[in-house]
C-alpha cells in the first residue's frame, strides 16, 4: 500500500487577509493574530483531503499532531497514523523541518504540504529532493512551481499520483524576502528544487510541437545549444533545470543548479561563479549568456541570477544572451521580465526576444 | 431528439472464422505460372474463413458503428468536413477514371491528362497563381512541397544564409513540423490581441535569415488577417516568401485570392475545399500553386498541351525543378473528384458555398455568444470567417467541466465533436466549423446542445463526466490507446499468449 505524507502550516495564508504579505516569522504570526487573521492552511488542506477520499485510493495516511494535519484528516474523514510531537497553537518551521525529515524516514511515496513558498523551503532544506512533494496552495506568497492549482486539483493529482503513477519533474521552490515584499519590492530568490508529480495539460501541448514532458523538451533544446555552440567561445550558464540539461547534453553531471557555470570547449571551465570570477575571463574570449525565465513571474536577468550583473551583460551584449524555455513554461510567463538594476540596460532588453524552445525552434516573446 | 449510435458485440473477423467456410473459391490450378519470390513464399495463409453474407454482415455492423459525414453534423474546425456529394464519387468511379493505368502510354490516357490540365488551370485562377503541380498527396505533403521550392529559390540565388522559417502560434501543428523536416529553424510569432500576426512582433523577427512565413488565411481563429497586406511587405522587403496555407481556403472563395494578398506559394487541400472525402489517412491531396518567378522549382511532371499535336503530355524536362515528390501523378481518384465538384458548382457556385459557409459559422457565433459558460478571447466586433473558436473556460470555472468534456458529452447528441483544445492560444478551445452544407435547423440543434450541455454541468455533472453513452465505443483509455497500440491481428494474439 502506498504511503502519503501530510503536514499541515496551520499558520500559513494567515497574514494575507490582514495584508501582512506573509506570515514568516514569529512576530508576524503575532502581528497577524493582533489584526484579527483566522487560520485559512487547514480548512484547505481538509478540502484537499476530501477530494483525495473521494477518488477513494487505498493509502496509508501519516501525518502530524493536531492542527498539523491529523484534526485536518480527521475533519475529512481520513484515518491517518500520527507521528512526532508538537505543542499545538506555537508551530514554528522547525516543527515543519522535523515533520519532513521524520517521514522520509517513515518511507512515504508522497509528501502534501499545506502552506506556501516559506513552508516549501522549509521542507526542501530538511529533505531536498529525497521524496516527491506537491504544495496545496494555502500561503500567501506562492511562487514556487510547486503548488496544484487549487486544493481541489492537489488532492486529485496526488491521487492520480499514488494510483496509477505520474511522471516526476523538478519545480523551482522559491522564496520571496517578506521584509522586501512589504515594501513593494520584489526580492525572489530560488531557494531550490523540489521533485514534484507532473500532470501535463490535458491534450494542448502536442499540437504546439512541444512533447508535453518537461524533460524531453528540455533535452531537446540542450541538444540544439549544444550544436550552436562553438570552440574558443565561453558559455555562462545561468541556474535552473534548463541550463542545467544543456551541460548533461555535454556529459557534464556536476553543474550547479543554482549558480552560474562556465562552459568553454565542452568543458567545464569554472563552476558555481561570481560575478569577479566572470569579469576575469570576460576580456580574453567572446562570451554568450544562456538563461532561462527563473519561477513563475519570467524573470531571465536580475533575478537568481544577480552574479551576470549589469556590467557583464551590457559587455556580453543582448544578441548574445540567449534565453531558454520549454513551451510548457511559456505558457505559464507569457511574457518576461528583465530586472538588472540598470534602467538603461533593462529598457534595451523590452520588446521581442527570441526564445530557444526546443530543437531548432524559436518563439518571439515579449519583454516588458 | 435523441440519439443512439448502433451498437454491436462484433467479434474481430478471425474470431468468426470456421475452417472450411467459403465465400469465393479459387481456381484449382493457376491459369499462368508466376515465380513468386522464396522469401513471399508461405506455407500457410491463415486468412479468417467465411462465407460472403458473413463478411458483408461483419462489416456492415462496423460501418454502422463508425460516424461520418453522410451520418450527421461534423463541426471539426480547420478540416472543413462537408459534404461529399455523390455524383462526384460516382464519375470517379467511371471506368475511364478507375482503370486506366499510370503506365499506360500518354495517348491512350489523353482524357486524364485534360482532366489534369484543366483542372490544374482551374486551381490558379482560384488561388491566383501561376502554375499549380497537383502531385502532393495530402496537406502536409503540400506543405512540405511548398518548403522544398522556397529553399529551391533560395538556393538559385545563391542566399544560403537564409535557414529560418517563420510561423504564428495560431498556426496549425504541420507547419512548423513541414518546416523542420525541409531543414528549417522554425520561428514562432505571437499573435496580437486581436488573434491576428502581431505585426511589431513579426518586424523583430524578419532578418536576412527568413526564407519564408507560412500564414493561414482566414487564420485558425476563423479571423482575417487584415493587414495581410502589411505582412506581406514586411516579409518581402526582408527577402523572405509568403506561403500560404489553403486549410481555410472555404471562406474565401471568389472574394479574394492568396495570390492577390501577396503569396508567393499556395497549397490546396482537395479534400477539405474541393469536397473530396476526409479520410482514414487519405487518399487526399495537397496540390501546390506558385507565382511565375517559382514556376520552374515545382515538381516534376508537370502536364503541358502540345497545339501542333494537339495532345497533352507529361513533361519531365524541368532542370531546375525539386524533382519528384510521389509515385506517378498524384492521387488521380482524388482529382477527378475534386474536378467534378469544381464543374458541379461554377465560379458563381464557388462564391456562393463561401457565402453559406461564412453565414452558418456567424450564425453559430452569434448564437453562442447567448449561451452562459462560452466565450470569445479574441475580436468578437466583427464577423468571423467560416469557422470560429470559442472557450469553455466560463464553464470550466464555473463547474470545472471543461471543453474536453463537452467535446464527448456532444457525441451524445449525434454530433461529431468540434476541434477542441486548438489552436492553443485559446484556453479550453471549441474550433467550430459549420461548412456550407448544414441547415439551420442543424445549426440549431447544435448549439442548443451546447446550451444543455452547460445546463447539465450545473445540475448533473456526473453526466458530462461519463459521456459518450449513446455511442458504439464510450470512454476509451486514451492513454492505454496510444502507448500499447494493437494494430494487427498478429499483435492482438500475441498479446493474448503473453
Amino acid at each position: 500500500m502506498k504511503k502519503l505524507g501530510l503536514i499541515v502550516n496551520p499558520i500559513a495564508g494567515m497574514g494575507g487577509r490582514v495584508g501582512l504579505k506573509g506570515t514568516d516569522g514569529a512576530d508576524t504570526v503575532a502581528k497577524a493574530l493582533e489584526l484579527g487573521a483566522e487560520p485559512v492552511s487547514p480548512a484547505r488542506a481538509v478540502e484537499t483531503l476530501r477530494g483525495l477520499k473521494r477518488v477513494g485510493v487505498e493509502l496509508q495516511l501519516i501525518t502530524y499532531p493536531v492542527e498539523m494535519g491529523e484534526a485536518e484528516a480527521s475533519e475529512a474523514g481520513l484515518e491517518a497514523r500520527v507521528i512526532g510531537h508538537i505543542t499545538s497553537g506555537k508551530t514554528t518551521a522547525e516543527d515543519t523541518k522535523r515533520a519532513a525529515r521524520e517521514m522520509l524516514e517513515q518511507g512515504v511515496d508522497l509528501i502534501l504540504i499545506a502552506g506556501g513558498d516559506g513552508t516549501m523551503s522549509d521542507v526542501i532544506e530538511a529533505i531536498g529532493t529525497q521524496v516527491p512533494t506537491l504544495g496545496i496552495p494555502t500561503g500567501v506568497k506562492m511562487h514556487s512551481a510547486t503548488f496544484a492549482n487549487t486544493p481541489q486539483t492537489a488532492g486529485e493529482v496526488a491521487a492520480r499520483f499514488l494510483s496509477e503513477g505520474l511522471p516526476l519533474r523538478e519545480a523551482e521552490v522559491m522564496d520571496i524576502n517578506e521584509e522586501a515584499y512589504r515594501e513593494n519590492r520584489l526580492v525572489a530568490k530560488l531557494k531550490g528544487y523540489a521533485w514534484v508529480p507532473y500532470e501535463p495539460v490535458m491534450m494542448q501541448a502536442t499540437k504546439e510541437g512541444s512533447t508535453g514532458y518537461e524533460l524531453a523538451d528540455q533535452k531537446a533544446i540542450a541538444r540544439w545549444v549544444v550544436e550552436l555552440m562553438e570552440r574558443g567561445h565561453i558559455y555562462a550558464l545561468g541556474p535552473g533545470t534548463t541550463t542545467r540539461a544543456v551541460a548533461e547534453e555535454l556529459g557534464i553531471y556536476d553543474s550547479t543548479l543554482l549558480g552560474v557555470d562556465l562552459i568553454e570547449n565542452y568543458k567545464l571551465l569554472a563552476r558555481d561563479t561570481n560575478e569577479q570570477q566572470i569579469l576575469e575571463v570576460i576580456g580574453k574570449k567572446p562570451m554568450t549568456i544562456t538563461v532561462s525565465p527563473i519561477g513563475r513571474q519570467g524573470f531571465i536577468l536580475g533575478r537568481g541570477n544577480q552574479q551576470l550583473s549589469p556590467v557583464i551583460i551590457k559587455r556580453v551584449g543582448k544578441g548574445n544572451v540567449w534565453v531558454l524555455a520549454t513551451p510548457h513554461k511559456l505558457r505559464a510567463t507569457p511574457t518576461l521580465k528583465v530586472d538588472t538594476d540598470d534602467a538603461e540596460l533593462d529598457r534595451e532588453f523590452r520588446g521581442y526576444i527570441r526564445v530557444i524552445t526546443g530543437y531548432r525552434q524559436t518563439c518571439m516573446v515579449k519583454v516588458v | 431528439m435523441s440519439y443512439q449510435q448502433a451498437r454491436w458485440a462484433e467479434p474481430l473477423i478471425f474470431e468468426l472464422s470456421k475452417p472450411g467456410r467459403v465465400g469465393w473459391t479459387l481456381p484449382e490450378k493457376p491459369r499462368e505460372r508466376i515465380n513468386v519470390p522464396k522469401e513471399l513464399l508461405r506455407e500457410k495463409l491463415e486468412l479468417p474463413e467465411l462465407s460472403e453474407p458473413e463478411v458483408v454482415r461483419h462489416y456492415t455492423r462496423l460501418s454502422q458503428m463508425n460516424y461520418s459525414v453522410d451520418s450527421g453534423f461534423y463541426p471539426l474546425g480547420s478540416c472543413t468536413m462537408k459534404y461529399n456529394p455523390k455524383v462526384c464519387e460516382e464519375l470517379a468511379a467511371l471506368e475511364a477514371a478507375s482503370y486506366i493505368h499510370p503506365h499506360q502510354a500518354e495517348e491512350t490516357v489523353q482524357g486524364a491528362l485534360e482532366l489534369i490540365y484543366r483542372l490544374e488551370r482551374c486551381l490558379a485562377e482560384i488561388a491566383g497563381v501561376a502554375r499549380v503541380s497537383l502531385q502532393p498527396s495530402a496537406g502536409a505533403h503540400g506543405e512540405f512541397v511548398a518548403m522544398l521550392v522556397t529553399r529551391a529559390y533560395h538556393k538559385s540565388k545563391r542566399d544560403d544564409k537564409r535557414n529560418q522559417v517563420i510561423v504564428p502560434d495560431s498556426a496549425h501543428g504541420t507547419n512548423p513540423a513541414s518546416a523542420a523536416m525541409a531543414g528549417y529553424e522554425v520561428v514562432t510569432v505571437p499573435s496580437n490581441a486581436r488573434g491576428r500576426v502581431d505585426l511589431n512582433a513579426l518586424k523583430a523577427t524578419v532578418s536576412e535569415r527568413t526564407a519564408a512565413l507560412m500564414l493561414t488565411n482566414p487564420n485558425t481563429l476563423g479571423l482575417f488577417e487584415d493587414q495581410i497586406i502589411n505582412i506581406a511587405g514586411v516579409v518581402h522587403d526582408a527577402g523572405g516568401l509568403l506561403f500560404y496555407d489553403g486549410a481555410n481556403l472555404n471562406g474565401i472563395l471568389g472574394k479574394t485570392r492568396p495570390g492577390d494578398m501577396g503569396f508567393d506559394i499556395v497549397h490546396f487541400n482537395l479534400h477539405k475545399t474541393f469536397a473530396t472525402p476526409h479520410g482514414g489517412g487519405g487518399p487526399g491531396a495537397g496540390p501546390v500553386g506558385v507565382q511565375m518567378k517559382l514556376e520552374k522549382f515545382l515538381p516534376v511532371p508537370l502536364v503541358e498541351y502540345d497545339k501542333k499535336r494537339s495532345r497533352y503530355y507529361l513533361d519531365y524536362d524541368r532542370p531546375h525543378s525539386i524533382g519528384k515528390i510521389k509515385g506517378f501523378y498524384g492521387n488521380f481518384g482524388v482529382l477527378v473528384k475534386a474536378y467534378a465538384y469544381l464543374l458541379l458548382m461554377g465560379g458563381e457556385g464557388l462564391n456562393e458555398v463561401t457565402e453559406a459557409a461564412v453565414l452558418n459559422a456567424n450564425y453559430i457565433m452569434r448564437k453562442l455568444l447567448g449561451v452562459e459558460g462560452y466565450e470569445l478571447k479574441f475580436d468578437a466586433s466583427g464577423p468571423c470567417k467560416h469557422e470560429v473558436v470559442f472557450s469553455a473556460e466560463p464553464l470550466k470555472r464555473m463547474t470545472g467541466i471543461g471543453a474536453h468534456f463537452v467535446a464527448k458529452r456532444l457525441l451524445d447528441f449525434g454530433t461529431h465533436a468540434p476541434t477542441y483544445y486548438f489552436p492553443p492560444i485559446v484556453p479550453e478551445a471549441l474550433m467550430i466549423e459549420p461548412t456550407e452544407s448544414e441547415s439551420k435547423e442543424e445549426l440549431d440543434r447544435f448549439v442548443d446542445a451546447l446550451r444543455t450541455i452547460f445546463e447539465e454541468a450545473r445540475s448533473d455533472p456526473d453526466k458530462v463526466c461519463s459521456a459518450p453513452t449513446a455511442t458504439a465505443i464510450g470512454r476509451l483509455d486514451e492513454v492505454k490507446a496510444s502507448r500499447q497500440p494493437i494494430l494487427s491481428w498478429r499483435a492482438y494474439r500475441e498479446l493474448a499468449k503473453e
